[in-house]
This record gives structure tokens, sequence and C-alpha cells, in this order.
């Protein structure tokens, strides 16, 4: 993703990755764990000033990109904020602004404050007791004469509590649509959910006769699947992005530490049985930073094979990452399960993310039936 | 390592006027093939043999054999440029591809690099006339991985060689003229100082060669006994105990070769149709399990690993060009080919069930013939374990495996028991 042939990119890298070191870095994440925050929003305007939030924007909406490829440019973004397990709305307002750059229509405000870091919206997709299928919706969406009425339960809302705005999947009349609804609405109770992350917060959203403007509706009814497609896209690449940021840096480490370490005289990762164990982090570490960047590549050109593409990089990466931490911790020894290293910080991301938006079985399933439709297409 | 001198003659030819040359030509002599579906050539059969040299003779006759190869050894001594435009004009036409590797991108490759003027003449336009083909006779029965030890000797008498020992996985030999055969001449020094290169002709007095029948039935591979065999100095290839140096070039050619890269080689097409992927949908639907949803989680994650494979193969290549990655890094495909094939085997033999292991009628048996032979992927062309060693060593820069023939004189070296 760090594409050297591009000045305007490798400027913009190093602008984020200082911002975060001096912002983000893990000790100001224990920091904020133990004051029980999840983000300042302070620093998340600053991040905004950044331009994250503006990439998968056009220009006419007040976005903008850094290298001509923005979904490249957010991955790019998202990797960095690996490195350090940084804080922040990145995803749930970048799934967002994926969605209304798609159908702007009415949202322009809306648009606009998410871009300058001043309002928080996230993706209200899951439902208590049901898997990773966000077409399928239970919660429903009734006309009335102003709009639409929302009932029904949501969950695994990231920054749910801290989103002014939650865009909501709904079933309404038979088919799938999409609303911004304001968290402060009448009707809406927002309910914290403990995650494995040391700051990411995910929240319950219940909706009790929610009126909403007929205005609040995201997207025309035949255009929603596209938009939903394209939001898991994104929700995906971020995740995939951001565990290669995570990988890198924990290896880095880890084998600095293969070197360091001493055992019997010799530095452990002179061992046969060690040095193979690392050779092995080596090759799914490229593995995985290959098929991020191909899913990256695919999404940023809105290829037909996008969704293929993100599926293979999740199910790759989602499959791999978490026991590639383990063995890092195995490789690390005792002081790998201790709340004093960092180690657990960054398996508790790359657990977190493993499981949302679709586990690797999941994903499994939709390349096969992707690939069985290629086969009956041709 | 230095580049092979292919170097380019002058020519007046443009690479377009040359490709259209050669599209007529090709029109005009060779058969038409289905690239997509190309003829079975099994490297196990002599018939194969006859047809590639037959072919051969017809690229020479028509002034399309060895275009990177010098002129004065028989070939046009053009860039590879014109040698790429021949690969995209020939793609349906029906080359005698078994002939690339080894004889030309390893063998010749390597004569041109290391042989004596007599030899260039005689083996490379020997091999681009189609009369000669060429293999390599470097592992031994006593063992695989570590080649620098090997204990075929050959021994001064009078003026000649005498060579004693056994050679083994020598790809396609029963078919070849002569071999390149690495023998120890010096065990009094380190094992990389005292070996030495011959050029072998295969149907000597002296050796006995035998086909390896395989696990999957295949009988490509070959060993051969030498006992007494008499070589003059004319068979030496390049220095007398500076034999590594030319294995070297072979094992550097290979490399080339493997990854697409080489000039030498002639055609791009596949050598045949065996070791088509699995098409996972079919199988399904042909195991009554195009329901389940087991099965297609089964096959959607091994249609995943066979992704991730190209995507790396990809990256890797652009990694190693840009240097984000060292050339070592070549490594980390060679693990990943084998481990994708270990996953897809596992995986098929899981859900043939039944039917994989009892031939019922509908060939699914033949995943399981398949499956028998799994770790055929990890252990030709040099073991993962070595490639691991490599990853870990050269890519990550552990230290060093300790070795305890370093710096020994052979002689003094432990081997195997018995």
């Amino acid at each position: 993703m760090t594409d050297a042939a591009n000045p305007e990119r490798l400027l913009f890298a190093s602008t984020t990755q200082s911002f975060l070191e001096k912002g983000a870095s893990l000790g100001r994440l224990r920091e904020l764990h133990e004051a029980g925050t999840s983000f300042e929003t302070d620093w998340w305007r600053r991040a905004a000033e950044l331009g994250w939030t503006s990439l998968l924007v056009p220009e006419e909406l007040g976005g903008g990109n850094v290298s001509g490829d923005g979904v490249a440019d957010l991955a790019l973004v998202a990797e960095l904020c690996g490195r350090t397990v940084a804080p922040g709305p990145l995803h749930p307002v970048s799934v967002v602004l994926a969605a209304l750059a798609e159908a702007p229509e009415n949202h322009e405000q809306t648009i606009e404050s998410l871009i300058a870091g001043e309002l928080v919206a996230s993706w209200a997709v899951y439902e208590p007791g049901k898997q990773w299928s966000p077409l399928n919706a239970t919660v429903t969406a009734t006309p009335t004469e102003s709009g639409y009425r929302i009932d029904g339960v949501k969950d695994r809302v990231e920054a749910g509590a801290d989103s002014a705005l939650l865009l909501v999947v709904a079933t309404c009349e038979g088919a799938v649509r999409q609303f911004l609804v304001p968290s402060d609405a009448s009707g809406v109770t927002v309910e914290p959910q403990r995650s494995l992350d040391m700051v990411k917060t995910y929240a319950r959203v219940q909706f009790d006769g929610v009126e909403v403007d007929a205005s609040a509706v995201v997207g025309a009814v035949e255009q929603t699947p596209s938009i939903i497609a394209r939001q898991s896209q994104i929700a995906l690449v971020l995740q995939c992005a951001e565990i290669v940021g995570i990988l890198e840096t924990v290896l880095d480490f880890t084998i600095q530490w293969g070197f360091d370490r001493h055992s019997f005289g010799r530095p452990i990762g002179s061992y046969q049985a060690l040095k193979h164990k690392y050779a092995d982090l080596k090759i799914w570490f490229e593995s995985c930073r290959a098929t991020t960047n191909a899913a990256v590549a695919e999404v940023a050109t809105r290829s037909p094979g996008a969704d293929l593409a993100v599926s293979v990089a999740k199910s790759y990466v989602g499959e791999h990452a978490p026991g590639m931490l383990q063995d890092c911790i195995q490789l690390h020894g005792g002081i790998g399960v201790t709340w004093e290293h960092d180690l657990h910080i960054f398996l508790r991301r790359v657990t977190l993310y493993r499981s949302l938006f679709g586990t690797p079985e999941d994903h499994n399933l939709r390349v096969y039936a992707l690939t069985k439709n290629l086969e009956y297409a041709s | 390592m230095t580049e092979t001198a292919s170097a380019p003659t002058e020519t007046t030819e443009s690479v377009e006027e040359f490709a259209t040359r050669a599209r007529q030509w090709l029109a005009e002599n060779m058969p038409t093939i289905d690239p997509a579906n190309p003829p079975e050539h099994d490297r196990g059969e002599e018939e194969p043999w006859q047809r590639a040299r037959e072919l051969q003779r017809k690229l020479y006759d028509g002034g399309f054999a060895g275009i990177c190869f010098p002129r004065e050894y028989g070939g046009l001594g053009l860039p590879f440029a014109y040698q790429k435009a021949f690969n995209n004009e020939s793609r349906n036409y029906e080359l005698p591809m078994i002939l690339n590797t080894p004889t030309f991108t390893i063998c010749a490759a390597t004569i041109l690099d290391t042989g004596s003027e007599a030899q260039k003449q005689q083996h490379i336009s020997g091999a681009l006339r189609g009369d000669e083909v060429l293999v390599q006779l470097l592992s031994e029965p006593s063992g695989g991985s570590d080649l620098a030890g090997v204990i075929t000797r050959a021994d001064r008498k009078g003026d000649k060689w005498v060579i004693n020992g056994a050679k083994t996985w020598s790809t396609s030999a029963f078919a070849a003229d002569y071999g390149l055969m690495l023998a120890r001449t010096d065990w009094d020094v380190p094992k990389h100082e005292g070996l030495t290169m011959f050029l072998v002709p295969i149907n000597s007095e002296g050796i006995t060669l035998r086909r390896i029948k395989q696990v999957n039935g295949s009988v490509e591979f070959c060993e051969e006994f030498f006992d007494n065999l008499e070589l003059g100095d004319d068979a030496v290839v390049g220095e007398v105990n500076g034999g590594w140096h030319v294995a070297s070039r072979q094992l550097y050619h290979e490399r080339r070769a493997v990854g697409g890269g080489s000039e030498f080689a002639s055609g791009i097409g596949a050598e045949g149709k065996s070791d088509v992927p699995i098409d996972y949908v079919a199988l399904l639907e042909a195991t009554g399990q195009a329901d389940s949803e087991r099965a297609q989680e089964a096959a959607g994650r091994a249609l995943v690993h066979r992704a991730v494979r190209e995507q790396l193969i990809d990256h890797v290549y652009h990694g190693v060009l840009d240097g984000a990655l060292p050339p070592a890094a070549g490594s980390i495909i060679r693990v990943t080919h084998a481990d994708v094939h270990h996953l897809e085997f596992d995986t098929v033999l899981s859900l043939t069930a039944g039917s994989g292991v009892v031939d019922v009628g509908d060939d699914m048996i033949r995943y399981g013939e398949r499956y028998l032979s799994r770790q055929a992927a990890a252990l030709g062309g040099g073991t993962t374990e070595i490639a691991r060693n490599i990853i870990g060593e050269r890519v990550l820069g552990f230290p060093r495996e300790h070795a305890a023939d370093r710096g020994v004189p052979f002689n003094q070296v432990k081997r195997n028991k018995g």
C-alpha cells in the first residue's frame, strides 16, 4: 500500500504516522483504557483535519483523496493505525461515508460534518442472536405520513455510545433499506457492550417506534443492496489493512526478540524449531499483505471481482492473524501473557476483527458461492 | 552472479519484422494446438521426446531455434525481446516444450557460462538442432538436500577419469544424450572445494540406468549407477575441483527457469493438461454434496488459499524487483506452493470420502491416488525444510544452522552409517 512512486501519498503517510506516534501511542491507549474512554473527540477532529475522513468522498461533496485512489489512501491510514492499535471511529465513520457518497441526496450536511470530524456516525447492521447477514434485517421501517417509524433492536454497533447518527439497516415493505437515525431521537435506547478491545466499544441499540422524516432514507430501494455491498467491502478492507499494520509491528519486534533473547548461550532465533516458526510467520505475513493489497485494488476500481477479493482477503487474514499473534506470544515466553507486555493489546484487536463482518468460515462460503456463480455465468 | 553472456548480435530486423516473419513461418510449418487444452506429453514415455526432437529440428531448419543463444553455437544471438515476440506468436502451435527445462534453460545455459569452446560447439548446437537432450545428474541416494556432499567419485587413472557411484532423481535422463554430473575429485579438502563437473554420455559402458517408478505411476525420474565409467579430460566442465561453481550456475538457471524468467526457453504454453486445477463445484455435484454447507465451506477455504498463492507470487515478484524483499524471498513462494498443494489434496480427500478410495465408477479415486503422492510438492526442487532455513537465515537474517562439515576435509566428515 505504501506506493513509493507517489510523493503525495508518502507525505500523507509520514504526516499520519507522526500524528499517530504523538497522540495514539500504546501508552496513550492504556491511559484511555484506564479512564474508560474510547477516544477523544478533539483528537478525532484533528485526525479528520489530516484528511482521514475525506478520502472516500468526491470533491463536489467536500471530500478528496491524496493519490487519486481514495480507497488505497484509506487502507494506508488503517495500516498505520494498526501499528499502534490506534483508537478512534475510523471504521464506522468510513463505512457510513461510503454509503452516503453513493446516495448523498438530503445528506450533504451530514457528510460535511462527518468529514470535519464534528460528527461521529456508525453502521447499525448486526442484530441480536444473529451472525453476519447484512441484507437480512428484522428491524422494520414502516412508512408513516411524514416519513418512517423504526422498530427493533441492533447490536454490536461500533462506537454506538459516541455516535450522534446511526445508519440503520431495516426491512421496509419487504425490501432492505437504510435510514440515518439520530441517536438522541425519542424511542432510541443505547446500551454499551463490552468488547475484547482495550478501547473500542460497541452498543446494543433499541428502536421503539422511532419517527424519522422521509429524508432519513439513504439510497433508492433498488440501489440499497449494492450500497450495502460497498459498505461491507470498505469495512473488510479496513479490517485487513489494519491487521497488516498490526502484524508488521508485532513481527518486527518479535523477530528482534529472536536476535536479542539468548538461551543456552545462543540467540533463540538460531534454533531451527523457532527459525522455522519465524519463517512461517514471514510467509503468512507476506500472504496477508498480498491478498489485502489485491482486495484494496479491486475495491478501489469497483471491479466486478471486488466481492470475491474482499472475501478471499478476510478469510485468509482472519484465519491466520490471531494464530500468528499467539505464535508471537509463544516466542516471547511467559512475558507474552502479562498485562504489562503490549502483545495482548495487538491480539485483542486482531481477534475482534477476525470475528466481525463475517468470520473466515462465513467468507469461505461466500467464496464458494461466488465461484459457483462465475462458473455458471461462463 | 553475472548474467549469462547471450550477447546480442547486430541485426537489421526489428522485433516487429521478426514477429511477422515468425508468424508466417509458424503458420506454414508447425502443427496447431488449442493452448487451453494442450496435447498430453507424458515425460516418462519415449514418444514425446522423439516428437520434441523432430519439432526442434524444424525450428532449427526454419531459423527460429535458440533465439538468445549466440550465433557461433547455432543460435540467433538476438535479445530477449525477440524470444518474447516469438513466444507470443507461437501460443497456438505445438512446440518442443519439454526440451526447455532442463536442456536449454539449465544445461545449455550453464555450458554457455562455464563450458569449453569445444563443449559449446558440440552440445549447444547439438541441442538446438534437436540432436541432443541434456539433463542434470546431481542428487544422490546418500542425501538430497546437501548437494555439495556428493560421494560419487572421479579418480585419476593415467589420462582418464574413472567414475564410480550413483545418482538419482535425474529428470528424464532415460531420454537424454548427455548429463552434467557432479563428482568428488579431491577428498582431502572441504566439501565445496573438491568437486568437478563432468559431461557424461548417458549411453556409455559403465552406466546402468534404471527408471524410478513413483507412487503415482510416473517413470520420468531415473537413477544411474556408475561402475568404472571412463571419461577423458574433454568431459570436464569448468575447472577440475571447480565443480561447485558450475553447480551454482545450474541452480541459478534453475531458479530463473522455474520462475518463467529464462530467455533460453522457447514457447510459454503448458507442457500438458495433467495437473489441471481441481474444480470444486463439479466435485461437490459429482459427490452429491452440492447443498452441503460443510462441503462448501471446505471447498471455499481451498479456493481462498489457491487465490492467495497467486496474489503472493505477484507480490513477491514485485517485492524482489523493487528491493522490498531479498532474492531469497523466492523460497516464500516455494513453501506456499507446497502448503497450498497439501491443503487442496487434504480437502479433496475429505470431500471425496468413500469414492476417493474405492472406485465406484465416478473416477473420484483419481484424487485419492493423487493424495498418495502429496509430499512430492514439498520435496521436489528442494525440501520445504531447506526453504524454511533459507527464509529464516537469508530473508530474516537469523544465524545459520550449525554445519559439522564446514571447513573440514571431506574425508573426515561423518557420513551415513551402514
